[in-house]
């Protein structure tokens, strides 16, 4: 546990001394801003839905940007040769990454409080929906992080896992669309494997405990994939 | 303090290293000598964890590398070839880092940081960023890295590569201060170097122990005297000096603890200059005495040869290198 903070904190670190956390946030920030302003516009409405809808899309996009260095760069730099013979385990440091990248996710997050706040202060909004689709924001985006947490794991080119993470991601969303084409309950199995189809409940203030359930194991599928990356590299 | 066991690491098809066992006692300096590609850095990082063998144990102060891997490894201290340096971090938050990762309690990371930086040379560098630093600077924050939380092992993966004459010289030094606390695998493809280093040197070529001697044991068997072992039936009292008498021939005793030894035949070892053949004047000489060789054969020849193909094969790479640059 203690090892899993001293790496968190590296990585929090590495995040916030390169470019990398501000030009990431500040794209993030300036699509989902747009969202906001044009959809309230446009609906008069003060209510989150459809704008955070927008706003997962966005960091689906973002997701394997922020993640694509973590342990592809380890491995370039010659550096996992330290962490790998230091007395810490391998599945401490893939948490101890994935949860510095989950932690700059929620400071963005936390920024875009500023939109419910807005919406309190000139309208009279349910606040219900927006908890639960802030709540559906956060799984949904930590699943994003471990997709691309485990493409870091595959290579130490962090174009290459960048683009992995990045079509996994999309794969991820497309299964929603299997409904429409796929009739029957295959077509359904296959489309509530979709990470954004989850979502929308949320946004609508479901809060389903089986895609709970769906975020927490699809996280812990693929952290536990990336772990097993790892150790198996040392056969190799 | 380290105990290998018939290690052997395969890459797909081809081979890492294959069968090496050896040990290290407490307080040793072992150097591994050997080309690129000889299986060094391999067998390093088996020892250290970052790669797991194929079959066959390591134990570092009675710890299976593998079994009790946190154990064995909060005993070692390695540096491998490329220092894992963090480039956009300063020396003294990196070495925070490392002692966390070392499991160092808080209270005592301040002094184990001080402690390292001096005995490696970087206590007046603390507060600069790594990216900014030179090589030689960079070679002492990864020996600092590998010093925090004082292991009784330390694994150093060609310590002095790629700087320059004036900092390789302060890293020997270095290292031979450390020789007193720890015990260290060091390994060099430079043979003097590691022999002013090290109490004893494994020799490694095609992922095989060709050797292990002490540095004047090496450099002895290295000046060129060949030794060959000849076996005789029905020796003559004079046999002896009469080998003895031959040109070339330094110096001729009987084998005493000759395994394959009967009443008939005795084996005698004729230490010879290096420089002239003498297999056929001893043969003429025996043979005129009427007593027949049943067995002649070269001692340790074959670590000569090793050297030369030891050279000539870096010396075929560094053509190779040329080439395909050019």
């Amino acid at each position: 546990m203690r090892n899993v903070w001293f790496i968190f904190k590296r990585e929090v670190a590495a995040y916030f001394v390169s470019p990398m956390a501000y030009v990431m946030g500040a794209v993030f920030l300036m699509l989902s801003g747009y969202f906001f302003s044009i959809i309230l516009l446009a609906t008069h409405d003060a209510s989150m839905q459809g704008i955070l809808g927008n706003m997962a899309l966005v960091f689906l996009f973002i997701a394997p940007v922020l993640t694509m260095r973590q342990l592809a760069e380890e491995r370039k730099l010659g550096t996992d040769e330290l962490i790998m013979t230091s007395p810490v385990s391998i599945t401490s440091i893939v948490v101890g990454k994935y949860l510095a990248g989950l932690f700059t996710y929620m400071v963005y997050l936390a920024i875009t409080w500023v939109y419910p706040v807005i919406l309190i202060k000139y309208g009279n909004p349910d606040m219900g929906p927006i908890y639960s689709g802030y709540l559906g924001m956060f799984l949904f985006g930590a699943g994003c992080l471990a997709v691309g947490t485990f493409s870091s794991s595959l290579t130490d080119n962090q174009m290459v896992a960048g683009v992995i993470g990045f079509g996994l991601l999309l794969l991820f969303w497309i299964l929603g669309w299997a409904e429409a084409l796929v009739t029957g309950p295959v077509g359904n199995a296959i489309a509530n494997l979709s990470l954004l189809k989850r979502f929308d409940d949320f946004q609508k203030g479901i809060i389903d405990l089986s895609s709970v359930l769906y975020y927490v194991s699809f996280i812990f599928i693929f952290l536990f994939l990336a772990v097993r990356v790892i150790d198996s590299r040392r056969w190799s | 303090m380290i105990e290998v066991r018939d290690l052997t690491k395969r890459y797909g098809k081809a081979r890492g290293i294959e069968g090496l066992t050896f040990s290290v006692d407490k307080g040793e300096v072992l150097g591994f000598l050997g080309p690129n590609g000889a299986g060094k850095t391999t067998t390093m990082r088996i020892i250290t964890g970052y790669l797991a063998a194929t079959s066959g144990t390591v134990k570092v102060d009675g710890f299976d590398v593998f079994e009790d891997a946190m154990e064995a490894r909060r005993r070692i201290g390695y540096l491998p070839e490329n220092p894992p340096l963090y480039r956009e971090m300063t020396v003294g938050g990196y070495l925070r880092f490392v002692s966390e990762l070392k499991g160092i309690p808080r209270p005592n990371r301040k002094a184990a940081i001080i402690s390292v930086a001096e005995a490696a040379g970087v206590d007046g560098v603390l507060s600069r960023v790594i990216g900014n630093l030179s090589k030689g600077y960079r070679q002492r924050v990864g020996l600092a890295q590998a010093l925090l939380g004082n292991p009784e092992v330390l694994i150093l993966d060609e310590p002095t590569a790629g700087l320059d004459p004036r900092q390789i010289i302060e890293i020997r030094n270095l290292i031979r201060s450390l020789a007193e606390r720890h015990t260290i695998i060091l390994s060099s493809h430079i043979l003097p170097e590691v022999s002013m280093i090290c109490s004893r040197v494994l020799i490694i070529n095609n992922g095989r122990l060709v050797a292990s001697d002490t540095p004047q044991g090496l450099s002895e068997r290295l000046e060129g005297r060949g030794r060959i072992a000849v076996r005789i039936r029905s020796p003559k009292g004079e046999t002896e000096s009469l080998i003895r008498r031959i040109p070339g021939v330094v110096s001729v005793f009987i084998e005493p603890d000759d395994a394959a030894a009967d009443d008939k035949s005795i084996l005698f070892v004729v230490e010879t200059d290096g420089k002239t053949d003498v297999r056929e004047d001893i043969f003429f000489a025996v043979a005129e005495q009427g007593s027949p060789i049943i067995e002649m054969r070269p001692i340790d020849m074959s670590l000569e040869d090793v050297f030369l193909k030891l050279t000539t094969e870096e010396r075929l790479e560094d053509e190779r290198e040329v080439a395909s640059g050019a």
